[in-house]
């Protein structure tokens, strides 16, 4: 999914509590407050609810008329047929997300660390021009990139989608950086810089090890960024060397007809490592969003 | 010139990457873009480099623009966009509201309602497409089905095969995946507003509702616009969803970045080119204002 984040600011979060007032009227507010906000977790749930009983269907029991119902047997049919079709574009994906992460959270740091605290004349101009990439319509120069990509010899698959996701990464994640350079202390980095140490000790020594946290919101953003990518695998992939976007969609149109639930239990499949960093780390993920849209 | 290179060689060399880079794969390549989009680079021939183009000016553009076919994908782009940014800040806003005095399993709402941006539109695109079956009566599966179980078969209706408004349709999966984004960045803003704000303005005898009206909501205009932003760019690219749900050849869902897909993949490199280039031009009317605003703050 393409997502990028803003540059506005948002003051930090203060969580202190509201002084609750008690009123004739309040009790019924918050009876129907908890309400509306139940109906709203049913209504985002529907499309999970029929993922997974979908995906657990047999093949006669996936008629109209059961369509909301629960499944009469259950079966795992459809996921071992899902996981047999996915699993080599499923490793794939992991070839592409795991160094197009890396490098690009590694420039963007290096970005973020000279655009905030070692800054040259022109930095603001070279940091909003980086920025409008991040908002570039890549349809506006995919005809172009294929071109080059062919003249240059950078073979389609696996390592022409590491190219782009490390290029087109540069600019979220020397956002997400820079704002976060912003926001920890600047005296270590200061303090060093009088000692007269140079740029790419200070760099190595103290602006990497205070950028730690900084990499875990990067890294999982580019993560999900990757793996969720579906336009640099129509464009610079086939189903037989690309992600596991581009093969779920090819399982889905072709289960189209006969069997929903193979498609259900792919989708599934093909989500489950972004939904596992989402629970898992889901303060990081929150923050990765806070911070791309919290100005420095 | 030796003391300017001296004192900021190091911090340009180590950004000198990202700006080959990004000056190559984004400034060069959006030259290189408007090129070919004023070329007659129209055949198999042309694109693969055999057979020579010729600058055609404006002509492919202003052809486009002539063609029912493409001004269809321009009203359902609008359409589109309308219908995905105001359900997507509506829906978000309302939840912010709601979840933004503590409340018990608070956590857990934010969680629920965020977690939509985690999955692929490719992935949501398949429970979406069965949602959003246009089946009706005995064969409805589906939204269609639910509607007849609950008793409101009149709701029943062809989602994404309306020739005029299907494209609507796919506007719901969108909304779903990105209200809790909103949302999200709404609850920052309601907790940016200080605590004393309020306070005062209870003090002074404003009622709760007034407290909102006359203190809270204006201190959000800043999350606004930025989540009208984000939202409004990510649907004028939006691509993936329309690909999953529907087809490139279904006429009644076609966008911009639909067709380039299609003219490239006709090898009419010199229409597909063009087509990228309105989604820029069109882009770039939300984006630049936005980013010199954001630059001049950051300067003052």
């Amino acid at each position: 999914m393409s997502t990028s984040a803003s540059t506005t600011s948002v003051a930090a979060p203060a969580p202190t509590p509201s002084s609750q007032r008690p009123g004739t009227g309040f009790r019924w507010a918050r009876l129907l407050r908890y309400l509306v906000v139940l109906a709203g977790v049913v209504v985002v749930l529907i499309p999970v609810y029929i993922l997974v009983i979908t995906s657990f269907k047999g093949i006669g029991d996936a008629t109209p008329s059961r369509a909301w119902a629960l499944p009469t047997t259950w079966t795992t049919e459809n996921w071992t047929q899902a996981w047999d079709t996915l699993a080599p574009s499923i490793l794939r994906s992991l070839q592409m997300v795991i160094p197009s992460t890396i490098i690009s959270a590694v420039l963007g740091c290096m970005n973020g660390f000279v655009l905030s605290r070692w800054r040259f004349p022109g930095a603001d101009i070279v940091f909003t021009l980086i920025l409008f990439g991040m908002f570039l319509p890549y349809q506006a120069v995919m005809i172009p990139l294929m071109q080059m990509l062919l003249w240059a010899g950078v073979p389609n698959g696996v390592p022409s989608l590491i190219l782009l996701h490390v290029v087109f990464g540069i600019p979220i994640t020397t956002l997400i950086f820079r704002n976060y350079f912003e926001s920890v202390p600047h005296e270590l980095i200061e303090s060093a810089k009088v000692d007269g140490a140079g740029m790419f000790r200070t760099f190595w020594h103290i602006g990497l090890p205070l950028a730690v946290p900084g990499f875990v919101v990067v890294l999982i953003w580019q993560f999900t960024n990757a793996w969720n990518d579906f336009l640099f695998a129509v464009f610079f992939s086939s189903p037989a060397n690309g992600p596991v976007t581009l093969a779920l969609n090819n399982l889905a149109n072709g289960a189209l007809l006969t069997n929903y639930g193979i498609s259900m239990a792919g989708a599934l499949l093909a989500s489950l490592p972004t939904l596992v960093v989402y629970i898992l780390l889901s303060k990081y993920f929150l923050a990765g969003l806070m911070q791309g849209s919290v100005k420095g | 010139m030796k003391g300017l290179l001296g004192r900021y060689g190091a911090p340009l060399l180590m950004i000198l990457p990202s700006i080959l880079l990004i000056g190559v794969f984004v400034y060069g390549l959006l030259g290189a873009n408007f090129w070919t989009s004023m070329t007659d680079n129209h055949t198999a021939g042309q694109a693969s480099g055999r057979k020579p183009v010729v600058f055609v000016g404006l002509s492919n553009y202003l052809d486009l623009l002539a063609t029912e076919d493409f001004r269809h994908s321009l009203v359902n782009l609008v359409l589109f966009t309308v219908t995905f940014l105001v359900g997507a800040l509506v829906v978000g806003f309302v939840w912010a509201w709601l979840l933004e005095r503590p409340i018990v399993g608070g956590r857990a709402f934010q969680t629920v309602y965020l977690f939509p941006m985690a999955i692929s539109f490719v992935a949501s695109g398949v429970v979406w497409r069965w949602l959003l079956n246009s089946n009706q009566g005995e064969s409805a599966s589906g939204l269609n089905r639910l509607f007849q179980m609950i008793g409101l078969d009149s709701l029943q209706n062809p989602w994404w095969n309306n020739v005029t408004f299907g494209i609507t349709a796919i506007a719901l999966p969108a909304i779903w995946q990105l209200s809790g984004y909103v949302m999200a960045l709404f609850l920052a803003g309601f907790r940016g507003v200080p605590e004393e704000l309020r306070e005062a303005a209870r003090m002074d005898g404003a009622s709760e509702w007034q407290v909102y009206r006359l203190v809270i909501f204006p201190q959000l205009t800043p999350v606004l616009m930025s989540a009208v932003v984000i939202i409004a760019h990510m649907s004028l690219k939006s691509f993936d969803l329309i690909m999953s749900i529907s087809s490139p050849s279904a006429y009644q869902t076609k966008v911009p970045a639909v067709d380039m897909f299609v003219f490239k993949s006709s090898f009419d490199y010199a229409n597909s080119a063009a087509v990228g280039a309105f989604l820029l031009i069109i882009i770039a009317f939300l984006i630049i204002p936005y980013l010199v605003q954001q630059h001049r703050s950051r300067t003052r």
